[in-house]
C-alpha cells in the first residue's frame, strides 16, 4: 500500500510542537534530557470535559490537532485510527483498587473514562465530529497494528485518515508488569495522494511468518524515550521522516512484521 | 462495499452454546436471562441485583495445555464458542485456500480478562503491594490477549488486532477487517469478539444507575435499564462463498456522536448517520431492509433516541426488535452476537420477538413484535452503539 504522510506531530519529554521537535528528531539539536512533558489542558474541550480528562486525553488531543492542521484538515474532519497499549492505566488502577476494597462503589465518571475508546470519544466531542473512529489495543504490536490498519483504511476508503498513538505512565502494581514510565503520543495524517506538501511517501506492507527484531531509532536519546513507552516505536518512523532520507523500516508484529519504506 | 461471505460462524451466549442451541431458544422464545447469580470468586455474590445473561460452566473449563498462559474467564468463553459449529474445520479449510498468513484476526472486547486483574488486586502482597505470581498481564488482562489467543488456537499468522470501542467493539471489528481485505492486506478475516461478566462492568453500570432491577424490557413504557450478559461470537469473512444459501455482510456504516461520553445524542443523529452509511455501502434503499435489529439496550435514553433515528430512516413499517431481552447486553461482543442471530433469522425465516416488551412506550412508533413471526427475511440492519458516542451499523443479507 502506498500512502502519503501529510501531517505529523509528537509529544514526549523534550519533544513539543513540530518546529521544536523536528530538529531534535533529525538529530540537528540535542534532546534536552531534563525536559518535562509540556502539555497544556486542551483548549478544544469545554471546561467541564477538561476537568474530567486525564493525561491520555491531553497527549492525544495535542498531536491530533497539530497533525490535522499541518495536513490542512479541520480537527475532527478525518476518520480516526487510535492505538494505545495501556489505555488509561491510572483510571483502571483506581477502579481495580476500589473493586478490591471494602466499599466497591465505583465512580460513574471513572467508569466511563475507563473504556479504551474514551480518548477517541473526547476527540470527537472536542471537535464536534461525526467522523468514524476505531481504537486498537495490541500490546507491543500496537504501533505496527495501528499503522497497518490506518494505511489499509486510507487505501480501502480512498480518503485521508488520522492515526493517533498514545500511552501514559502506568502506576504500580500494574506498572511492575508493563513498563511505561513517560507519557508519549504521536499522530500522522495518511492520505491516498501526495497533495501540495507531503512530508514523505510510505509503502506499508504486512509480511507474515518473518520475525524481525524490534526497530530502534538511530539517535540514542530517542531510543531512551522509546524504551519507556510502548508506542514509542512511532519515534522510529518520525526520525526517518525528519531526516529526509530514504529508509526501510520493519516493525515487529506477532510472528511477522510491518515493513515500511519511507521516501522523502 | 464488496459483499463478504460469512463462511463459518459460531457463538456462545446465555441463549445457548452453538448455533443449534441458539436457534432452539429463539424458536421457543426462551430468554437466557436469570436473576444475577454471578460470583467473581466462589461464594462471593456481586450484590447488585437484577438479571444477567450468564454462560454456564465457564468456571470448569480448562484450556488446552499449550494455551494455559491465556487462561481467564474471557478466553475460556472464546474457547467454548470456537469448539462449536465446526468452526475450526472451516478455518482450516480457509488456511488451505489462502495460507495462514493471509487471514487476519480482528476481534472486539471492552474488558478482555479484567476479572483476573480484579482478583489479583484482592490478592496483592500486603508488604509490597505487588500482584500475585499467578497473574498474567499479557496472557489474560491485556486487551490483545483475546486476539492472540484466538490466532494461536486457530494457527493463523496474519495480522491479529483487538478493537476496543466499548459496546460497539465487535461490530467495529467487522469494518476494520473489511478494510484489511479491501486493501489487499489479507484475503480473509476471523472477526467477532468476546466479553464476559466481571465486577467492573456490573458495578460500573450500577454506578450509572443503568441496571434494570427486573429482566430488561427494551422499548417498554416501564423499561428501567439493561441486563448485562456475556458472550463470544466469531465469523470467518471471505470474498467467495464456500456453500450455497449462506449469509453475507453487505454494508457497514460508522459514525461518532461527538456529544457525550456515556449519554447518546438524544435525537439519534449519529445513529442515523451510521445506518445511512451502511445502506449506502450496501447500495440498498431503506425499503429493501426486512428487519432492523436494534441496539435496544432497555435504557430510557438509548431506546428513545434509537427509535427516533430508525423512524427517520425506515418509517413505521419495517419490523424491529432488540435481542437484549434474550441474551442480555453482551457489551463488546453484542455486535457479532446480534449479527449472527440476524444470520439465523435470515436462514430460518424467523422474525424474532422483542422479548421483554409488554406495553410499548407511547413515544415509540416502531413495529416491535412481542412474539416471533415466521416470514422470509432477506436483509437485516443491525445496530451497535457504545460509550464515547460510537455508532456502527451492519447490513447482513442472503448471499446472492
Amino acid at each position: 500500500m502506498r500512502v502519503f504522510l501529510t501531517g505529523a506531530a509528537v509529544r514526549a519529554p523534550g519533544l513539543g510542537a513540530w518546529e521544536q521537535a523536528l530538529p531534535v528528531l533529525a538529530d540537528e539539536v540535542a534532546l534536552d534530557p531534563a525536559a518535562m512533558l509540556d502539555l497544556p489542558p486542551p483548549a478544544l474541550l469545554s471546561a467541564n470535559e477538561r476537568r474530567r480528562s486525564g493525561l491520555p486525553v491531553r497527549l492525544a488531543l495535542a498531536v491530533c490537532e497539530e497533525a490535522s492542521r499541518m495536513a490542512g484538515c479541520a480537527p475532527g474532519a478525518l476518520p480516526g485510527i487510535f492505538g494505545s497499549s495501556n489505555g488509561d492505566g491510572a483510571v483502571v488502577h483506581d477502579l481495580l483498587e476500589t473493586l478490591a476494597g471494602p466499599d466497591p462503589q465505583v465512580s460513574p465518571t471513572r467508569f466511563h473514562n475507563s473504556v479504551h475508546n474514551a480518548v477517541a470519544g473526547y476527540w470527537s466531542i472536542a471537535t464536534g465530529s461525526s467522523a468514524p473512529v476505531t481504537v486498537l489495543g495490541c500490546h507491543d504490536a500496537t504501533f505496527a497494528a495501528a499503522l497497518l490498519k490506518a494505511a489499509s483504511e486510507c487505501v480501502a476508503e480512498a480518503t485521508p485518515v488520522l492515526l493517533c498513538l498514545y500511552d501514559a505512565p502506568m502506576r504500580l502494581p500494574l506498572g511492575a508488569l508493563r513498563t511505561t514510565t513517560i507519557g508519549l503520543s504521536a499522530a500522522f495524517v495518511l492520505a491516498p495522494g501526495p497533495g501540495p506538501s507531503a512530508l514523505a511517501s510510505l509503502a506499508v506492507a504486512f509480511v507474515a511468518d518473518a520475525v524481525v527484531p524490534e526497530p530502534a531509532p538511530v539517535a540514542a536519546a530517542l531510543l531512551e524515550l522509546w524504551r519507556q513507552n510502548p508506542v514509542g516505536r512511532a519515534l522510529v518512523l518520525l526520525e526517518a521522516v525528519a531526516r529526509r532520507r530514504s529508509a526501510a523500516l520493519a516493525f515487529a508484529y506477532g510472528s511477522g512484521h510491518v515493513a515500511v519504506t519511507v521516501q522523502p | 462495499m464488496t459483499p463478504l461471505h460469512l463462511t463459518a460462524t459460531t457463538l456462545a451466549s446465555a441463549l445457548g452454546v452453538g448455533l443449534g442451541a441458539t436457534l432452539d431458544a429463539l424458536r421457543c422464545e426462551r430468554s437466557g436471562l436469570a436473576p444475577c447469580d454471578f460470583e467473581p470468586t466462589p461464594a462471593e455474590p456481586v450484590g447488585i441485583g437484577g438479571h444477567v445473561g450468564r454462560v454456564a460452566g465457564l468456571e470448569e473449563i480448562a484450556l488446552p495445555a499449550g494455551l494455559v498462559r491465556y487462561d481467564c474467564r474471557n478466553n475460556r468463553l472464546a474457547w467454548l464458542a470456537l469448539q462449536q459449529d465446526g468452526f475450526i474445520e472451516v478455518v482450516q479449510g480457509a488456511i488451505g485456500r489462502h495460507g495462514a498468513g493471509r487471514i487476519a484476526v480482528v476481534l472486539g472486547t471492552s474488558t478482555s480478562g479484567i476479572l483476573s486483574a480484579e482478583n489479583a488486586y484482592r490478592a496483592r502482597d500486603p508488604a509490597t503491594g505487588l500482584l500475585p505470581d499467578w497473574f498474567r498481564y499479557d496472557g489474560s488482562y491485556d486487551l490483545f490477549s483475546l486476539s492472540r489467543f484466538v490466532a494461536d488456537l486457530l494457527d493463523l499468522t496474519g495480522p491479529a488486532m483487538t478493537v476496543s470501542t466499548a459496546c460497539a467493539s465487535s461490530a467495529r471489528a467487522c469494518l476494520d477487517a473489511a478494510h484489511l481485505i479491501a486493501s489487499g492486506v489479507v484475503d480473509a478475516a476471523v472477526v467477532g469478539g468476546a466479553d464476559s461478566l466481571c465486577r467492573l462492568t456490573l458495578r460500573g453500570f450500577d454506578s450509572l444507575e443503568l441496571v434494570s432491577p427486573t429482566r430488561c424490557r427494551p422499548f417498554d413504557a416501564a423499561r428501567s435499564g439493561i441486563s448485562i450478559g456475556e458472550a463470544a461470537g466469531f465469523a470467518l469473512l471471505e470474498r467467495e462463498p464456500v456453500a450455497r444459501d449462506g449469509v453475507a455482510l453487505l454494508g457497514i456504516g460508522a459514525s461518532s456522536d461527538g456529544y457525550h461520553m456515556s449519554s447518546p445524542q438524544p435525537d439519534g443523529i449519529g445513529a442515523e448517520q451510521a445506518m445511512r452509511r451502511a445502506l449506502h455501502g450496501a447500495r440498498l434503499e431503506p425499503g429493501q431492509i426486512d428487519h432492523v435489529n436494534l441496539h435496544g439496550t432497555g435504557t430510557r435514553a438509548n431506546d428513545l433516541m434509537e427509535a427516533r433515528a430508525v423512524l427517520r430512516v425506515f418509517g413505521t413499517k419495517t419490523p424491529c426488535a432488540s435481542t437484549k431481552g434474550w441474551t442480555g447486553h453482551c457489551m463488546g461482543s453484542s455486535g457479532i452476537v446480534e449479527a449472527l442471530i440476524a444470520g439465523l433469522c435470515i436462514t430460518h425465516d424467523l422474525l424474532p420477538a422483542c422479548l421483554g416488551l409488554e406495553r410499548q412506550d407511547a413515544e415509540i412508533a416502531l413495529d416491535l413484535p412481542q412474539h416471533n413471526r415466521a416470514c422470509r427475511i432477506d436483509r437485516v440492519m443491525s445496530n451497535s452503539f457504545g460509550f464515547g458516542g460510537i455508532n456502527v451499523s451492519l447490513v447482513l443479507g442472503r448471499a446472492a
